[in-house]
Order: C-alpha cells, then sequence, then structure tokens
C-alpha cells in the first residue's frame, strides 16, 4: 500500500515513516508548525507544542453567509478543532451562489447549524457549535470564552455591537480578556480584511466613516420631483406603501409585496417618462441588495483566516499587530486587475468606543435639536438613528419610556445654543449599542 | 462578444434569476451566458487544493462545464488541505471524488473527470480543443507545460499557470496576443462625459430655452434650472469677456467659479443647491474630453488600421470609432445625464438631448461599419446592439496584450525580452514581490530536477531537525541567483554589488519559506488563490472588468499582492 501512494502520488513530497495517520493528515500543516522560518520569532513555540496549542484555541465565527460558510471550511482545515458559530439567519435560494455549504433542499433551514453539520461530516475531528439567534442575546460572559473571533458580518450595526462589547470587556491586568477581532467584509469584486486588537489598534468605531452610508434621496424630491427609476421606486416604497397599505406590514421578501411596490414604480415612472424601473432593480432598492459572488468571498474569508492562523500560532507575522505602524487593514480591489492596499488604520483619541476624549464636532448653535438628532443618523462616523441625548445635568431628549420621551420632547424645538453652551459635552446612546457616544459640540 | 452590460431583465424573476441573483447584478444575462457557454479545463497535480478551490469558485456561479485531469490517489495529505474529499476517499482516485464532491454543488454544472497520464493526453491530437480555459497547477514537466502554452497560443485559448506553496501563492495568465475588453466596467465616477465646451446646436438650444429670463425667475424655478444647463449658460456670459474662450486654466476656472457663486441665491435658508452641483462640477467637467492613452493604443495598434475581412467585430467597430475621431476630434457621446436637482420634465428634456446625441454618433458609427463591412465583403453584418454597446463605452475600452508563459527548464535560462528593464527596476524596489516570482521559477527547476519528489522530498518528517532544509535552499538558492544574473544582464543594466546582494537576499527569504511548506499547500492560501484565480477567469470569459496583466503574487506572511508583467 505504502508503495503503491508512492508511485501513483508522483509530485508530492511524502516525509517517511509518519506512522500516525492524524500526522499525515495534517502533514502541509506540520510543515509550517515544525519548521522555522525567516519571519517566524526564534521564541515562538513549534512542534507538538503547537499544534496541542492550536487545538485547544476557542473561536467563534459570526456569520454562516457567504463568509461565514469559507471561514468555517478554512478554520477546520487550519487545524482549529473547537469552533462556534452564531447566525441568526435562515437560507434563502438567492444564498446557493456562493455559500456552498447550502443546497436547494436547505432553503429555509438554519444557516448556522446546516452549515456547521456540513463541516463537521467533511472533517474529521473537528466540532462546531451552532448557535442560531441575533449576537445581542449573548453576554460577556459568552465571548469570554473564545480567543480569537472571525467576522464575516454584511451588517455594520452587528459588527459596531460586537466591536464595543469586546473593548468593553478588556481588563488590562488580564490578557486573556483581549479578544482578537478579525473582520472581513464584500461587496461586488472589493473588499477588506482587518485585525483589530480590542483597545490597542484602531477598532470598527474608529474606521466607521469607512461605511458611510448612502446620502438619502430628499423627500420633497420622491414626492413632486422624481428623476430617476430609483427615485420611483423609494417613492412606491416609502409614500406609496404608507398611503395606500397602511395596515400591511411591508416584507421585502414577499414576491406579491416587491410585485406591487414594482407595478406603483413603474406606473410612475411612465407618468413622468422616466424609463428603467425593473422587478430586479425594485428589489434592489428596496432590499438594499449588495452583489456578492463566490471568488470574492473565497478571498476575503481566507484573508481573514490566514490571520487568524498567525494570530493563534505566531507562525508569521499577522496584521494588527499592536506595535505602533503595524500593517491592520487589507483593502482589496479585483474590478481592474488586482489591487491591494494594506496600510495601518490609525486608532482614534476621539473614538466613541476605544479613545478617551470626546469627539469634537462643529455645529451651528442655531440649529433646533430635532435637526441635531437627524445630523448624529447622517454622519458618517456617528450614524446613530435613535438618540437619547443629555448632559452631565439635565436630560435633552429621550426616545424611552414614553413618560421622559414626554417630558422631553419640548427640547426638540429649541436651539442648541438655548440648551447648551459651545464646548458642552453631550453623551449620546441608542438602542442599537450599549454604550455611551460622547460629543463635544463646538459651535460655529 | 458582450457588449456593455445590458439593464436587468423586466417582470418577476425566474428560478435561476433568483439563485444567480447576486452575481448578476455584476455581469449581467450576457456574462452569464457566456460563464454557461465555456468549458474551463483544470490540470491538477501536487496537494491540487488550489485548483479544485478554483472550480468551485466557477461551479457556484454557474460554468457551463468543467474537467479535472488528475491521476493522482487520494491520500491521507489530501484531507489535512482539500475540503471536497473524505476520510472514505482515501486510496482511491482524487479526481473521481472531486468530480462528484464538486458536481453536489451545483446541478446546472457539467463536471467531468480525466485521467490518462498527462504525456499521453497531450500526445493525442485536438485533446485540449474542447476547453475555452485551462488551468494549470504544477509541478508539471516542463515539456508537457511548454506543449499547452504552445496549443494555448495557437488557438488563443487563455491559459492560467498557479502555484499556491506554504504562505505564498502566483499565477501568471497568457492571454491571447489580443485580448481587447469593451465591457470594462470603470468606477461611474469617471464617466460622466457632459462636453460643456464642445455643446452641440440641439444643446445649445436647450440652454438658450431654459436659461431665458433667469435673473427675473422667481426662487422656485431660479433653484431647479439643472446645473448643467447653468455651467453651458455662463460659459456663454465668461466669452463675452474672454475673447469668446472658455475658461481653461486652473485660475481661470476658479474665477469662473466665482461668477456663478455670485449668481446663486444662497440667502434662501436652504441655500439653492443647484447652483452648488455647478460649482461642484467646473473642475471636473471643463475638458476636452481627449481619449485616454489605452483607447489610442487600440486605434494605433496594427489590427485596428489593418482591417481585414475576418477581423474581430471589435476592430472593424474600433477602426469605425477612430475615423469618427479622426472626423470630429471627439469620441462618440456616451448619453448618460448624473441626476442633479431638477423638475422631472426639464431633467427629463434634458436627457433626451444627450440620448438622441448619442443615437445619432452610433448611426454615423454603425454607416461607417456597414461600409466597411462592404469594402471587405464581411458576409454577416455586426448587430447594432455590439456597435451601439462599444460606443456607449467607448473611452473606457481596454486592450491587453498576452504574453507567452515563461517556461523553465533545468539549465536553461528564461527571457524577458521587452520586459526586462522594468523586472529589473522591480527588484530593487522592496515593495514588488517580483523576486517571489523568481523563486517560484526555481522552485519549477528545483521540482524538474528531483522529477517524483519534487522539492523538499529529501526532509526528514517534520518531528526531526531541519538540516536538509538548508540543503533544499541552498540549491533553489543557486538557481534563483543565476536567474537574477542572466535577467540582469538581458536587461544591459548593471547594478552595484551591495544592491545586488539586497536583492538576493530578500529573494532569499522567499526560497526558505517556500522549501519550509516542502511544497505543501496551507489551505488559506489555496483558498484565497482559489479565489483569485476564479475572479480572473471569471473576467476572461465573461469579457466585462479588466484582467491581471499578466501575473500576480500574494504574500500571505505580510498580506499583500503584487501585479507584474512578465
Ligand atoms: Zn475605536
Amino acid at each position: 500500500m505504502e508503495e503503491e501512494f508512492e508511485e501513483s502520488h508522483r509530485t508530492v513530497p511524502k516525509p517517511k515513516g509518519m506512522a500516525d495517520p492524524e500526522a499525515r493528515r495534517w502533514e502541509y500543516l506540520r510543515y509550517i508548525l515544525y519548521r522555522p522560518g525567516p519571519w517566524v520569532p526564534e521564541e515562538a513555540t513549534q512542534g507538538t507544542e503547537a499544534v496541542k496549542f492550536l487545538e485547544r484555541m476557542k473561536v467563534l465565527v459570526i456569520g454562516a453567509g457567504g463568509l461565514g460558510c469559507e471561514i468555517l471550511k478554512n478554520l477546520a482545515l487550519s487545524g482549529f478543532k473547537d469552533i462556534h458559530v452564531i447566525d441568526m439567519d435562515t437560507i434563502d435560494v438567492s444564498n446557493l451562489n456562493r455559500q456552498f455549504l447550502f443546497r436547494q433542499a436547505d432553503v429555509g433551514k438554519y444557516k448556522a447549524e446546516v452549515a456547521a453539520k456540513f463541516v463537521m461530516n467533511r472533517v474529521k475531528g473537528v466540532s462546531i457549535e451552532a448557535y442560531c439567534g441575533k449576537i445581542q442575546d449573548k453576554d460577556e460572559s459568552y465571548y469570554k470564552q473564545f480567543n480569537i473571533i472571525v467576522c464575516g458580518l454584511d451588517s455594520v450595526e452587528a459588527r459596531r455591537w460586537i466591536n464595543a462589547t469586546l473593548v468593553d470587556m478588556v481588563d488590562l491586568e488580564d490578557g486573556d480578556s483581549i479578544k482578537p477581532l478579525v473582520d472581513g467584509g464584500t461587496e461586488g469584486f472589493k473588499g477588506q480584511t482587518r485585525v483589530i486588537i480590542p483597545s490597542f489598534t484602531a477598532c470598527i468605531e474608529c474606521q466607521l466613516e469607512l461605511n458611510a452610508p448612502r446620502a438619502a434621496v430628499p423627500l420633497c424630491t420622491l414626492a413632486t420631483i422624481p428623476r430617476q427609476p430609483q427615485h420611483c421606486i423609494e417613492w412606491a416604497h416609502i409614500i406609496a406603501w404608507e398611503e395606500e397599505r397602511k395596515g400591511d406590514t411591508l416584507d421585502t421578501d414577499d414576491p406579491e409585496h416587491i410585485t406591487w411596490l414594482y407595478q406603483k414604480a413603474a406606473k410612475r415612472a411612465a407618468e413622468f417618462n422616466i424609463t428603467g424601473v425593473t422587478y430586479s432593480m425594485t428589489q434592489g432598492v428596496v432590499k438594499n441588495i449588495i452583489p456578492a459572488i463566490a471568488s470574492t468571498n473565497a478571498i476575503i474569508a481566507a484573508s481573514c483566516c490566514n490571520e487568524a492562523f498567525k494570530i493563534a500560532t505566531a507562525m508569521n507575522p499577522s496584521l494588527g499587530a499592536p506595535a505602533e505602524g503595524e500593517n491592520n487593514y487589507m483593502m482589496y480591489s479585483g474590478d481592474d486587475g488586482v489591487y491591494t492596499y494594506t496600510y495601518s488604520y490609525e486608532k482614534k483619541e476621539d473614538c466613541p468606543v476605544c479613545g478617551i476624549t470626546a469627539k469634537k464636532i462643529e455645529v451651528d448653535g442655531e440649529m433646533y435639536l430635532r435637526n441635531f438628532m437627524d445630523l448624529l443618523a447622517e454622519m458618517p462616523d456617528a450614524q446613530l438613528k435613535k438618540p437619547t441625548i443629555r448632559t452631565e445635568g439635565q436630560s435633552l431628549y429621550y426616545q424611552a419610556p414614553a413618560s421622559l420621551e414626554e417630558a422631553t420632547r419640548h427640547n426638540l424645538s429649541k436651539k442648541l445654543s438655548e440648551l447648551l453652551s459651545s464646548g458642552d459635552e453631550v453623551a449620546v446612546s441608542d438602542p442599537a449599542y450599549t454604550i455611551d457616544f460622547r460629543f463635544q459640540l463646538i459651535f460655529k | 462578444m458582450p457588449g456593455t452590460t445590458p439593464p436587468v431583465l423586466e417582470g418577476a424573476p425566474t428560478d435561476k434569476q433568483k439563485k444567480y441573483d447576486r452575481q448578476l447584478r455584476l455581469w449581467a444575462a450576457s456574462g452569464q451566458q457566456a460563464l454557461e457557454e465555456a468549458h474551463v479545463l483544470l490540470i491538477n497535480a501536487g496537494p491540487g487544493a488550489a485548483g479544485v478551490e478554483t472550480l468551485k469558485n466557477l461551479i457556484l456561479p454557474g460554468i457551463g462545464k468543467c474537467t479535472i485531469h488528475d491521476d493522482c490517489k487520494v491520500q491521507d495529505a489530501d484531507l489535512g488541505v482539500n475540503f471536497f474529499l473524505e476520510q472514505s476517499n482515501i486510496g482511491g482516485s482524487r479526481g473521481d471524488f472531486l468530480k462528484n464532491n464538486l458536481q453536489e454543488l451545483n446541478p446546472d454544472v457539467d463536471v467531468n473527470w480525466i485521467w490518462d497520464p498527462l504525456e499521453d493526453l497531450l500526445a493525442k491530437h485536438d485533446a485540449l480543443k474542447p476547453y475555452t480555459l485551462i488551468i494549470v497547477v504544477p509541478p508539471v514537466h516542463p515539456n508537457s507545460l511548454s506543449k499547452i502554452s504552445q496549443h494555448c497560443q495557437a488557438t488563443d485559448t487563455p491559459l492560467i499557470y498557479l502555484h499556491s506553496v506554504g504562505f505564498y501563492s502566483h499565477f501568471t495568465m497568457q492571454l491571447p496576443y489580443a485580448f481587447p475588453i469593451v465591457d470594462t466596467h470603470p468606477d461611474p465616477e469617471t464617466t460622466t462625459d457632459l462636453r460643456l465646451l464642445k455643446p452641440w446646436p440641439e444643446l445649445s438650444a436647450l440652454v438658450e430655452q431654459k436659461t431665458r429670463g433667469l435673473e427675473a425667475m422667481d426662487n422656485e424655478d431660479h433653484g431647479h434650472v439643472p446645473y448643467v444647463l447653468l455651467l453651458l449658460h455662463y460659459i456663454e456670459v465668461w466669452k463675452l469677456s474672454h475673447d469668446g474662450k472658455p475658461p481653461q486654466t486652473y485660475k481661470e476656472k476658479n474665477e469662473f467659479k466665482q461668477l456663478v457663486s455670485a449668481e446663486g441665491r444662497f440667502s434662501q435658508p436652504e441655500g439653492e443647491e443647484n447652483y452648488e452641483q455647478a460649482i461642484a462640477a467646473v473642475l471636473k467637467n471643463f475638458n476636452y474630453p481627449e481619449p485616454s492613452s489605452a483607447v489610442k493604443e487600440v486605434f494605433k495598434s496594427p489590427e485596428c488600421q489593418n482591417i481585414t475581412v475576418s477581423s474581430a467585430n471589435f476592430w472593424i467597430i474600433a477602426n469605425a470609432i477612430s475615423q469618427f475621431y479622426g472626423t470630429n476630434g471627439v469620441l462618440p457621446l456616451p448619453g448618460s445625464v448624473p441626476d442633479m436637482k431638477a423638475k422631472s420634465a426639464d431633467y427629463i428634456q434634458l436627457q433626451t438631448v444627450y440620448k438622441e446625441k448619442a443615437r445619432s454618433d452610433v448611426a454615423t458609427v454603425l454607416g461607417l461599419v456597414r461600409d466597411l463591412e462592404q469594402e471587405l465583403g464581411r458576409p454577416q453584418p455586426i448587430e447594432e446592439r455590439e456597435v451601439e454597446a462599444f460606443c456607449k463605452n467607448a473611452a473606457h475600452i481596454k486592450l491587453v496584450r498576452g504574453r507567452p508563459l515563461q517556461v523553465i527548464r533545468p539549465g536553461e535560462n528564461v527571457e524577458w525580452g521587452v520586459q526586462a528593464k522594468s523586472a529589473v527596476n522591480k527588484l530593487s524596489d522592496p515593495d514588488s514581490l517580483i523576486g517571489l516570482y523568481i523563486a517560484f521559477l526555481a522552485y519549477d527547476v528545483f521540482c524538474a530536477n528531483h522529477s517524483s519528489h519534487g522539492i523538499g522530498a529529501r526532509a526528514h518528517e517534520p518531528t526531526e531537525d531541519g538540516v536538509d532544509l538548508d540543503w533544499n535552499s541552498e540549491e533553489m538558492a543557486e538557481t534563483m541567483y543565476k536567474i537574477i544574473d542572466v535577467l540582469i544582464k538581458e536587461s544591459g543594466r548593471t547594478l552595484e554589488e551591495d544592491e545586488l546582494e539586497e536583492i538576493k537576499s530578500r529573494s532569499s527569504k522567499f526560497v526558505a519559506e517556500i522549501v519550509r511548506a516542502a511544497g505543501g499547500e496551507l489551505h488559506n492560501i489555496a483558498a484565497l488563490t482559489g479565489g483569485l484565480v476564479a475572479q480572473e477567469a471569471i473576467k476572461i470569459i465573461t469579457k466585462q472588468y479588466v484582467p491581471v496583466d499578466n501575473t500576480c503574487l500574494f504574500d500571505g506572511v505580510f498580506s499583500k499582492t503584487s501585479v507584474i508583467r512578465v
């Protein structure tokens, strides 16, 4: 048998004397774990100890979608044995063009469960525990058990939540409280990998401006002077639905609802001589669909897992090493050839999550509190949609409970200069996040 | 040939459209159709995970057919790196199990497996004929690689040759000598072409009509004049005091901005958005629309200048458009207008003026195309929509010149030709990964010299000391230094002794890291490489977006890539 392998498997080097099938199976990985390299620090633990260390690592994967499926496969084939995965979504037919652990027959089932089962069946000896629910269901005591967190999410809100939670968990006296976060994201042929060492390197919130929301089309354009097919779709979505189907909750996965919006939008477009409204565009606008393909997910997920592997083993330097100037971000673009930009995203002193000072913003003192709230929603580095605002001495506006909302509502139509002095600090909280965001308001 | 991506279909989606929705938004039905007509051959040797991951990323989006050439037996080490094999496959034919496990990913795709020894396969006449794209994963004998490369050159079949070893990977694409792309998907920011300095009569008439009595308009009307018309109006005003010339220098453009700014009614509480948009558009749009060097390169190429009866459609249309450019001094108008503050009817009217001009340009080009077809006696007329798509993206077309793959043989040198000088420049640049490319050339020499076992075969099992590693590294480094010396000589440059030393010491680290992996793949790097290669394959097959020209290197130690032309 042994002879036959040598003969037919003509090209692969095959160290002799590896009697243990487990050692033979992980042969390629062990070359790396056992052998020194030009960039492996001398003090790095290699050999059997390195294997054991890797196997004891507990990794959490957030998201079992396009990136998540790839991440689970990659971690299982990188020697990690104790993997957990969280995802609240169920499988949709439009996932099948890239989420390769799912089949037609799985449509409707929980992603985390199906993905975990598939990888465990394929890769012997790996354990993957699935949780089908929201990351917000879990608290610090849950996140504490992990050594590394790898994140493949499409929601900015969820990223900000886990980031704030991990930064909040840091206890400088206790090295184990620092949980490296490896975060990937893709859109079409583009993507990025970043590594965050909470409270040491730039966190997700420090980098929030990279996820600036697209500017919304003004309501008056939608209502009176549409010019683009998208304007007609937004009109159907925001205005017509409210007027004509008030009782129904819009379900963007319901084909009847999308068809209704599409027909409304098409009719409106015809009235204004606007061309180009299609069903597909309607769906894209209403669901805010981001194009996604297998190959980009493969690139970014693999890059994330390569970083996780290097963090876990020190078998080469990883992104995010907390030394000054070390790169922590790899931007990737495949539209025009292949282009990557690997750099160091600087930590911000005034980051509301990991910084120490309040973020300074210049505002017009004549602005009403109501408009200031809109500003908080629009600012690329704030993006707070339901802010509750207070100063040290007073409550300016509370979203809830109803009694406090009522008691503070009159402030909405006051000017900032009536409520505050230039240079005052306000604390803003938002139900989507666990922390306070501090802003120092400087009047223009 | 697919043109500029048409809008995605009308009406409720079919099952297939639902499944592929997220990718159709990128390459549309035309790209999907091209994918479905493709047949990819993967020649899979070595651990082979990168090749298999590439196929996975092509099968998921629905490539028509793929065939795996693999004559290995599954052994334990495969399971540690290849996700599409499992315990029960041990001892069986690797290609057979890969075929089954890959087929499961997408029933729309036809997955096949062939196993004849590569030399025998290549000896058969027409053996490679069915394939529209060939991907080769080494180790492969240089004679075989040469044969494949020659077949691909002779038949204009794209070829991708890749390595994935340890933390490093590489791929080189051998594209047909002429690989033109119309649908490059340029950044939308760069595609606006308003012709503000070259208005045509219909546009000028619209300006005249819509800006008449501008100063006297009420705020509502004044605040809704589309900025394009405002700018065209103020250019005429400006010309009155500037010898009939529009603002040209940076200084003049800024003065012009002030002129416009002074007319905006900014004292209203909400400002005046159309004037703000006008001011913001000045610097970006006050240029004569000069074709890019990429477009001029197409016009100058012999294929464009000497068209024949059998020229590809691309060249016939390119020739017609270069004639159009010769006559008009501009390319055909793309005809799209960005969104701007305006009343619906005014905006549609403006849009129509641009669209009609674009249509008339297409008609002119089409006329030239028909003339050429008649002159050349071409039997089949080019479809109008292909001409239209070309005109729409004429400013962003691109020609990639394919180069033959460098196949290295033990004891022989590789030739760099016209690329020698730039290759040496890159060698001196510590940020370039060209040293890694050369290390992979040396790796191929090593594999050829130690044919049946490849690199690292002498290494003891990893639990023991790696004494022999040094020996491998030395041998590979020697080969690499030789390649570097020959390259420098070919370039005609001389390097200072210490610079050369630095280059060699930098490159020797690539060798050390490659030898460390003993020819083995790390799954992460294989998966990443499979993503990159699949991405390029999709771009080549759909003829959309712009492919790598022609070599890409990935460094998983420091998480970066380099693209070089060799
Ligand atoms: Zn931060």
